[in-house]
């Protein structure tokens, strides 16, 4: 995976198996301190304490199609390639959370890639599902949440195709404006 | 904010659309979005996709990301489900996924050369 929008909307997917009702995503860029951590807290009824010691394990799974689970284990190395750190935690029906902390400026750190991608599948999967999507650069922050605009819809479902596309420009201009300002 | 206007617009000519979809109503397109389908390219093709639909303003289908088939080697796979009707596509790209949305969608024709049948029998 040569973007780290593919490894979150991968880690999420577990979450939406999971049965979680709120994803929270949070990506914090300090150009300062030189780090880039991705944030991924969920719901959902998490694991127990010997499926959590597996899990970075790429020949563990809970899938029965095949014997092997690349998700995390990739996750992992992504982060561990650019001088970073991975932790997960899960407490038994009240949710997971993923830390990948990776060094900003790294070689092999991946770019982001289109965030907004990965959004708009999450958005259109069947189980219907509450993101807060928070992105900070040094002092700028932009944040999108579901669950206001399911508010402002007043019952027009959010996978409908005109407002993906509505919310994907937003993502990708909340963006390039924060990165903008806190370049001048 | 100007957008937040743009999403009320979106919503208001959302209710005027006396069709409301029902959820297995119509055609389905099922995209695998497991780890290996992500990695073999599963997110560009199903945002050609919905981006299709969208544009041709095609009714009644609907794109959801599934799991994991088993068929790994041959993602990303594409399933179209018309009632009783499932045809499944694999090793799909973005080139695959315009002409499935033009051939078979649109044409009612089906895409032969990208066929499970193809690679496994």
């Amino acid at each position: 995976m040569n973007e780290l929008s593919l490894h979150i909307l991968d880690i999420c997917q577990n979450s939406i198996k999971a049965n979680a009702s709120l994803i929270q995503i949070i990506i914090t860029e300090d150009t300062i301190k030189n780090t880039y951590i991705i944030e991924i807290h969920d719901n959902g009824f998490g694991m127990n304490e010997k499926t959590l010691s597996e899990v970075a394990d790429p020949f563990f799974t809970t899938r029965t199609t095949r014997s092997v689970g690349m998700g995390v284990s990739l996750f992992k190395m992504a982060a561990e390639m650019a001088g970073g750190t991975f932790n997960i935690t899960s407490k038994v029906n009240q949710g997971t959370s993923v830390i990948a902390q990776f060094e900003h400026n790294h070689i092999d750190r991946a770019p982001l890639g289109s965030i907004e991608d990965t959004l708009a599948i999450l958005l259109m999967n069947e189980a219907a599902i509450d993101i807060y999507y928070k992105h900070i650069c040094n002092h700028k922050e932009y944040v999108l949440d579901t669950r206001e605009i399911k508010n402002v819809l007043n019952g027009i479902p959010l996978a409908d195709y005109d407002v993906i596309m509505w919310v994907k420009n937003n993502i990708k201009e909340g963006i390039t404006t924060i990165h903008k300002e806190e370049a001048r | 904010m100007k957008s937040l206007d743009d999403l009320k617009k979106i919503r208001d000519a959302a209710q005027r659309k006396v069709t409301m979809r029902g959820k297995n109503e119509g055609t389905r397109i099922l995209v695998g979005m497991a780890t290996c389908g992500i990695s073999a390219g599963a997110r560009p093709v199903m945002n050609k996709l919905v981006e299709d639909i969208a544009e041709k303003d095609i009714p009644n289908v609907t794109v959801t990301p599934v799991g994991c088939i088993g068929e790994c080697a041959i993602e990303p796979i594409v399933e179209v489900l018309e009632g009783e009707k499932r045809t499944t596509y694999c090793r799909v790209d973005v080139d695959v996924a315009e002409r499935i949305i033009n051939e078979h969608i649109i044409g009612g024709k089906v895409v032969q050369d990208n066929l499970i049948g193809k690679y496994r029998l």
